[in-house]
């Protein structure tokens, strides 16, 4: 690469963390307790969290109970 | 070159009013905030299908979105088109190229795509008039391998590449859209935001990306990791992001938080992590490493809550379906496993 486009790159390079730099952010708490209440809200639509009855599942075929 | 050093100067500026940006951001830990949260439970999953018929290592699997069919890529040069219930192979599509990476299933339902050390990104049509199986499209451009490729729509699709970009394709032109640079190391994964505006790729610079999908534009940059990212995923409500790593280790970082916020991690595990996903409600991470294994992690105590032992070789893709109910992983022993 020659001198010039080194240039280019590095300027490209700080143009970019700038932009990161300016973002508005959230505090943590904040973030964690958003992330915490979507984990909880959802979690009963959760099947691998809540388990899944064999009459409910539809990678387990009921087997078929007879009196005999 | 005056202006080279100034440039060097500013830059490292800028990295530490990150650094200090994100300091000021922290007033707790997301380990402290869950405290008063329970663990969940040991979690214990059972194989409930095995799909047979893969000749050669897995590579790469992707659920469709209606949870029942799944497409798998393996280096026997075949992608199948699987349905995970009946375990019966709907289609079974021979390949140009056997050096396949990645594959992906259209939301539609309608295309899969796939790609390896070949460069491209082929396009497939599942529905066609005849009922056979073509290529509709080889999206060409990159000049490494693609490592990950994932479809906005039937007519949109985002591939990652070794050579440090990715890019948006118009699938109709088979032309680039947009180029998406920045990366100083191979892009080996990427995830889609659940609402599609947005895309995250994971790095052999050790860092995560992401984009804003029609501004072209790197929005953030997540540092931590101490080797390749090799795989990534958006947490459920799209605003955080998962990475699995070959430091053995996954790690959450929020988006608008702009940091991490944790690191899973145990002293017994030392195997690279190949692939992950979230479970529905985001409350479970998996994550297949080399050693065989599926970790399984409760996401907000960072405590490890169960293991998927089944495969005999690397586990190097993994899948939760749309709705939930099972999650699918793929292994260089040539099967792929179907769990709840």
């Amino acid at each position: 690469m020659s001198g010039s486009s080194h240039l280019v790159a590095m300027k490209k390079v700080v143009e970019q963390l700038r932009f990161e730099a300016s973002i508005n952010r959230v505090k943590v708490s904040q973030a964690a307790a958003d992330l915490q209440q979507f984990c909880m809200q959802n979690a009963l639509q959760d099947p691998l969290l809540t388990g899944v009855s064999s009459s409910t599942n539809p990678f387990r075929p009921q087997k078929v109970c007879s009196f005999l | 070159m005056g202006e080279m050093e100034e440039l060097r100067k500013e830059m490292e500026n800028l990295k530490d009013q990150i650094t200090a940006a994100r300091k000021t951001f922290q007033d707790t830990t997301l380990q402290e905030a869950a405290s008063g949260v329970t663990v969940v439970g040991r979690v214990q999953l059972k194989t409930r299908k095995t799909l047979r018929g893969h000749l050669a290592k897995i590579y790469a699997m992707h659920w469709g979105t209606d949870s029942t069919l799944c497409v798998s890529a393996s280096q026997d040069g075949k992608l199948i088109v699987w349905d995970s219930i009946t375990t019966n192979k709907v289609n079974a599509i021979p390949l140009k190229s056997s050096w396949v990476m990645t594959c992906a299933y259209a939301p539609s339902g309608n295309l899969v795509a796939c790609g390896g050390l070949d460069n491209m990104c082929s396009i497939y049509n599942l529905k066609g008039k005849d009922g056979n199986v073509k290529v509709m499209r080889e999206l060409a451009a990159h000049t490494g391998y693609l490592s990950c490729c994932r479809f906005l729509s039937d007519t949109e699709i985002i591939t990652s590449s070794g050579d440090c970009t990715c890019v948006l394709w118009d699938i109709e032109t088979g032309t680039e859209k947009m180029v998406f640079a920045g990366h100083q190391g191979d892009c080996m994964s990427l995830g889609v935001s659940p609402d599609f505006k947005f895309f995250i790729s994971g790095a052999c610079d050790f860092t995560a990306k992401l984009w804003d999908i029609r501004e072209a534009q790197c929005r953030q940059t997540f540092s931590g990791h101490e080797s390749d990212i090799n795989a990534i995923g958006f947490f459920p409500n799209g605003n955080a992001v998962i990475t699995g790593s070959d430091d053995a280790t996954c790690k959450l970082y929020d988006l608008r938080a702009d940091q991490e916020l944790i690191t899973y991690q145990d002293s017994s595990i030392m195997c690279g992590v190949t692939s992950l996903a979230a479970s529905k409600s985001g409350r479970l991470l998996l994550a297949g490493h080399d050693d065989f294994n599926v970790n399984i992690w409760d996401m907000l105590k960072s405590e490890r809550v169960g293991v998927l032992a089944g495969h005999d070789n690397r586990v190097s893709c993994i899948g939760v379906s749309s709705d939930g109910m099972a999650c699918c992983t793929g292994s260089w022993d040539s099967f792929l496993k179907i769990w709840n």
